[in-house]
């Protein structure tokens, strides 16, 4: 088998990666620890032609590592190509985690205004969209 | 202002590689959560997260109508971001393109969904971008201020990752992975 990587891939390649919910899955059992292929087709309940091409792409990507342990070969997660997803998705996640803290502030006072005199609350502020 | 403490967390995964879904419950009936979305005052309350204070929010609402957000961040630096609307279902559903003013080239199609169910109303934001080129540049906006040291991936990653709910804010104990130090 002629292995040819061409160039390092690039984030977007390893997001291409795991975006595919399968390929999801075997990062998710590969956190638990090292695994063969066996194992992971039967963890899957995938055929193994399909569990190796899965694993090939994370390999690919570097996102996956294979060692030969005697007759076996596992496979392991490779954190560091991973790191560049987690930062991403972190990173969005914070950001409207932070909006939606002050959302549900600003969605308390809305509810008291409601709850206070006849439902129809305040007047917005600069009067652009008048209330439904 | 108090913001109300322990609130739901926000779920971010990717459906597929160009798109990014995040979802959110609300303790507060649709129409609200609705008006919050789309009322100028009240979006430039919010929308500035903890990352910076919202000087300018404009919203046309309607199809064809432009919108546009613009944020300063402590040091100073400001992010605009603008698009127009798509599709609007009023308190249901908003359809809109939005492009980050410092990549004007990737632009993404944004879709918001409000569903209530006993009081709460959750909201569903689908951002899709042209390609994923376009989506790493859209998350380009994150300034570099915000890096943190991370020397092992979390296993919290993997929940984001894998669809199950996440933990935002939370710092589970450090997961020792074959290959994670290198």
């Amino acid at each position: 088998m002629v292995a040819a990587m061409a160039r390092a891939a690039t984030t977007t390649d390893v997001f291409n990666a795991v975006a595919e919910p399968r390929r999801r899955q075997i990062i998710d059992l590969l956190g638990d620890g090292e695994q063969t292929v066996t194992d992971l087709v039967r963890l899957l309940g995938l055929a193994q032609p399909q569990v190796s091409k899965h694993l090939r792409v994370l390999r690919e990507v570097g996102a996956v590592d294979a060692r030969d342990d005697g007759r076996r070969r596992l496979y392991r997660l490779n954190g560091a190509a991973l790191k560049p997803i987690h930062d991403w998705v972190k990173h969005y996640e914070r950001l409207w985690s932070g909006r939606f803290e002050v959302l549900d502030a600003v969605l308390e006072e809305l509810k008291q205004e409601e709850g206070d005199g006849d439902g129809a609350g305040r007047p917005d502020g600069d009067g652009d969209a008048p209330d439904q | 202002m108090a913001t109300v403490p322990g609130g739901p967390t926000a779920t971010v995964t990717l459906p597929t590689s160009e798109e990014i879904l995040i979802t959110r419950e609300f303790a507060a009936p649709r129409h609200l959560v609705y008006r919050a979305w789309t009322t100028p005052a009240l979006v430039r309350r919010w929308w500035g997260g903890d990352r910076g204070e919202v000087t300018s929010v404009e919203i046309d609402l309607r199809v064809g109508g432009r919108w546009r957000h613009v944020m300063v961040a402590a040091d100073g630096s400001e992010a605009a971001f603008h698009g127009d609307y798509r599709e609007i279902v009023p308190g249901e559903r908003i359809v809109c393109t939005e492009v980050f003013e410092s990549r004007p080239h990737a632009q993404a199609l944004t879709t918001v969904t409000f569903t209530e169910s006993g009081g709460h109303t959750t909201v569903a934001i689908r951002v899709r971008y042209g390609s994923q080129q376009d989506r790493d540049a859209h998350s380009g906006y994150m300034p570099d201020g915000l890096q943190e040291a991370m020397d092992l991936l979390e296993q919290a990653a993997i929940s984001l990752l894998t669809g199950a709910p996440g933990r935002a804010g939370e710092h589970p104990a450090r997961a020792s992975w074959p290959g994670a130090q290198e």
